[in-house]
């Protein structure tokens, strides 16, 4: 099964990325305020989705650990939350490239990049304690995982009510993605579905990875349990 | 003395063995949880009394954060009266990470961590204890943190002070919530002292935003702004105080 | 009251460091397990696992009541007393404000009483009981240890290397406390390398050797200084 899907993933996230880069160059109109700025946004925007499902799915599966102490449930938590990190930097990288085009500033602390920000942070840290804490530490992280999850929507609440009485957002609203033309909509979705793709093919790697040392572990610690092997 | 044989002090042959049945008996009834608590709260702040070390250290580094800030934001020899939240709740937060870190790295000297787990109060107690007693030390910094501020800043708020104090209370609660759990979560990791501000600060964010937020709009004298950001920090103590009931136990038992 | 403890094919490892392979051992009422090895053998481990604070890696350990076995919940703890290497107490309070502290966390009634009793028992000095624990003697804080070891009548009494910092009377007298205590029907295991100390008191002698387990031997008669010695060499050189 992994077999076929791995490099099935691994073709169409190539073929996506390739097609939605013409698709985005070529065939897409210019957007009627931001002219040629607007192009980044085919690759921000999934990249924030990415972000957030692999989030969640982090969070849930950490609920899921401490739930049923399967250590199944820690390797899906620990392959998301690793791949959230790499989402958000992307997402980050991007959308400063595109506010320092359309806005003249590479950062400026509004709603969705404040708060995108911060769980990256969080996440960021997450990583960091999966790296450090060494064995032992998986309940640890499942916790700090839902810590980060429920403070999603607080910081989110924080920052928009801290902002209600400052100017309008500058940053585009959710609706935008509606207000686009059919050819716009078709290669956004595209995109969405191209990194979709990347994301589950880098999580089916890595969720591997991960439960093949583990296992190796598990087997090394059974052999050194019973005084097989010799440490 | 320590050259002494074990049963020479005078008593120890008019109670022979440990087995006088007057004293010592376990009680039956459980002892109230809040009892417990108490105990682990009153325990941590006699010790703390006696050295005063946390405290000191705690309050000397909250003064030195708002004098070097304050300072720093100095103009025609005035300190900008806009920076006293951000100010006055970076050195709380500060001041009581590192109190967070020295309250529970004493919980190592004498190993007694292990012994608070070794006895049969449930973990409940003991993590609600510890919370109870950082909190406390964390008011007791802001009682340095709020004169200084408002020394330095030149304010002057009569009796909206109160609500200052309100809010001040509400974040050492939920300060002490969020960061005992992770400090708690830490204390088996060789590079806690690093890794709990990094995981601990963003968890913080919407406590600090709130709290900076409600000191603005009292300083401002904008009444309904201020409760409204009250009532967010009191949200923000009740959802952490929950999640944290929730995932304690699985947390710091291993 | 425990009547047994089972400990079954019980492994522990630290990362790749193994501390203990497959140890099985069975514990019983009225009788004192010294438990010898050279350093690094994982003597304190096992303590640690029967303390129900260290977790095994693999194996498990059955208390039991009877026929019954007790549930690992916070009650159990209740019967356990532990003295390890460091004290187990806060340094800044008095060893009658550390004694009463965890007479309320364990429950026990009139704490104060039973504080002072114990100190009398262990020998702490009048005076020396109301300063603060780190001013105290290597000697004296063993004795605290013990003391809050037996706070709540423990029927498992689990004691690593008790004999240090006692001049050879107070290691004498709390062997006899030892004797005392395996009357009473308690479970007690002795970590020591104090072989003298312990001889005349232990009915039951295990020691380990590089986290195994190469002897474990009764004799309800007990074992001389010679008898623990020649057992000792034959295994653990």
């Amino acid at each position: 099964m992994r077999r076929i899907l791995i490099p099935l993933l691994a073709a169409c996230a190539a073929a996506g990325l390739a097609g939605t880069l013409y698709l985005v160059f070529y065939v897409t109109k210019l957007e009627q305020n931001l002219f040629f700025n607007q192009k980044i946004f085919y690759w921000h925007v999934p990249n924030w989705f990415m972000l957030f499902s692999m989030v969640f799915l982090c969070g849930g599966a950490s609920i899921g650990y401490l739930v049923k102490r399967d250590p199944k449930w820690d390797d899906v938590a620990h392959a998301a939350g690793e791949l959230a990190v790499l989402f958000g930097a992307i997402g980050l990288v991007t959308g400063s490239i595109w506010g320092k085009a359309a806005w003249g500033h590479w950062w400026i602390w509004e709603l969705r990049l404040t708060t995108s920000l911060i769980l990256w942070l969080t996440m960021l840290g997450y990583a960091l304690v999966r790296r450090f804490a060494g064995p032992g530490s998986e309940p640890l992280c499942a916790g700090l995982a839902i810590f980060g999850m429920v403070n999603v929507p607080l910081v989110y609440f924080a920052v928009k009510l801290a902002d209600k009485l400052g100017q309008a957002s500058a940053h585009p609203k959710a609706k935008v993605v509606a207000q686009l033309d059919a050819s716009m909509k078709g290669t956004f979705w595209l995109s969405v579905l191209t990194f979709a793709a990347v994301c589950a093919l880098l999580f089916l790697v890595r969720i591997d990875a991960i439960r093949d040392a583990r296992r190796l572990r598990a087997v090394r610690e059974r052999g050194l349990d019973a005084g097989i092997l010799e440490p | 003395m320590p050259g002494r044989a074990l049963p020479t002090a005078p008593a120890a042959d008019a109670v022979p063995a440990s087995c006088s049945a007057a004293v010592g008996r376990r009680t039956t009834a459980p002892v109230g949880t809040l009892r417990l608590v108490a105990a682990v709260a009153g325990k941590d702040l006699k010790v703390e009394l006696r050295s005063r070390e946390i405290l000191y250290t705690m309050a000397l580094f909250a003064a030195v954060i708002v004098v070097v800030f304050s300072f720093s934001f100095v103009k025609d020899q005035k300190a900008l009266v806009a920076a006293v939240p951000g100010v006055a709740w970076a050195a709380v937060v500060f001041a009581g990470t590192i109190g967070l870190g020295r309250a529970f790295e004493r919980e190592r000297e004498g190993d007694t961590m292990r012994a608070l787990l070794l006895s049969p109060a449930p973990r409940l107690a003991i993590f609600a204890g510890k919370t109870v007693a950082i909190a406390l030390l964390v008011v007791a910094v802001e009682a340095v943190v709020l004169p200084l501020c408002l020394l330095f800043f030149n304010v002057d708020l009569g009796a909206a002070v109160l609500d200052l104090v309100l809010v001040l209370v509400l974040g050492a609660i939920g300060f002490a919530i969020v960061g005992t759990v992770f400090a708690a979560m830490l204390l088996r990791i060789q590079s806690r002292d690093v890794l709990l501000p990094v995981v601990l600060y963003p968890i913080l964010v919407p406590m600090i935003m709130s709290g900076t937020k409600a000191t603005a709009a009292i300083l401002a004298a904008n009444d309904a702004d201020a409760w409204f950001w009250i009532k967010f920090l009191a949200a923000y103590d009740c959802v952490f105080t929950i999640v944290a009931l929730w995932t304690f136990e699985a947390l710091v038992i291993e | 009251m425990l009547s047994s403890i089972v400990v079954e094919k019980v492994s522990k490892r630290y990362g790749d460091h193994r501390a203990l392979a497959a140890v099985e051992l069975t514990l019983t009422a009225g009788s004192v397990c010294a438990l010898l090895g050279p350093n690094g053998a994982g003597k304190s481990t096992l303590l640690g696992i029967l303390s129900t604070l260290v977790r095994a890696t693999a194996g498990t350990v059955g208390y039991l009541e009877g026929d019954r076995r007790r549930k690992l919940d916070d009650r159990l703890r209740a019967d356990i007393g532990l003295l390890a290497h460091s004290s187990l107490c806060y340094g800044e309070l008095t060893a009658v404000e550390n004694l009463e502290f965890f007479a309320t966390l364990y429950g026990v009634a009139d704490g104060a009483a039973r504080a002072r009793t114990l100190l009398d028992e262990v020998g702490l000095d009048g005076r020396a009981r109301d300063r603060a624990v780190r001013t105290y003697s290597r000697g004296m804080v063993q004795r605290l240890a013990l003391a809050r070891a037996l706070l709540a009548r423990p029927s498992l009494l689990l004691l690593d290397e008790p004999f240090t910092g006692l001049d050879r009377g107070g290691a004498l007298a709390l062997g006899a406390r030892l004797g005392q205590a395996k009357a009473d029907g308690a479970i007690v295991v002795c970590v020591t390398h104090d072989l003298e100390a312990i001889a005349g008191v232990t009915d039951h002698v295990a020691i380990l050797v590089g986290g195994k387990l190469a002897c474990d031997e009764r004799d309800p008669a007990g074992y001389s200084y010679a008898a623990l010695r020649e057992r000792y060499h034959a295994h653990a050189g």
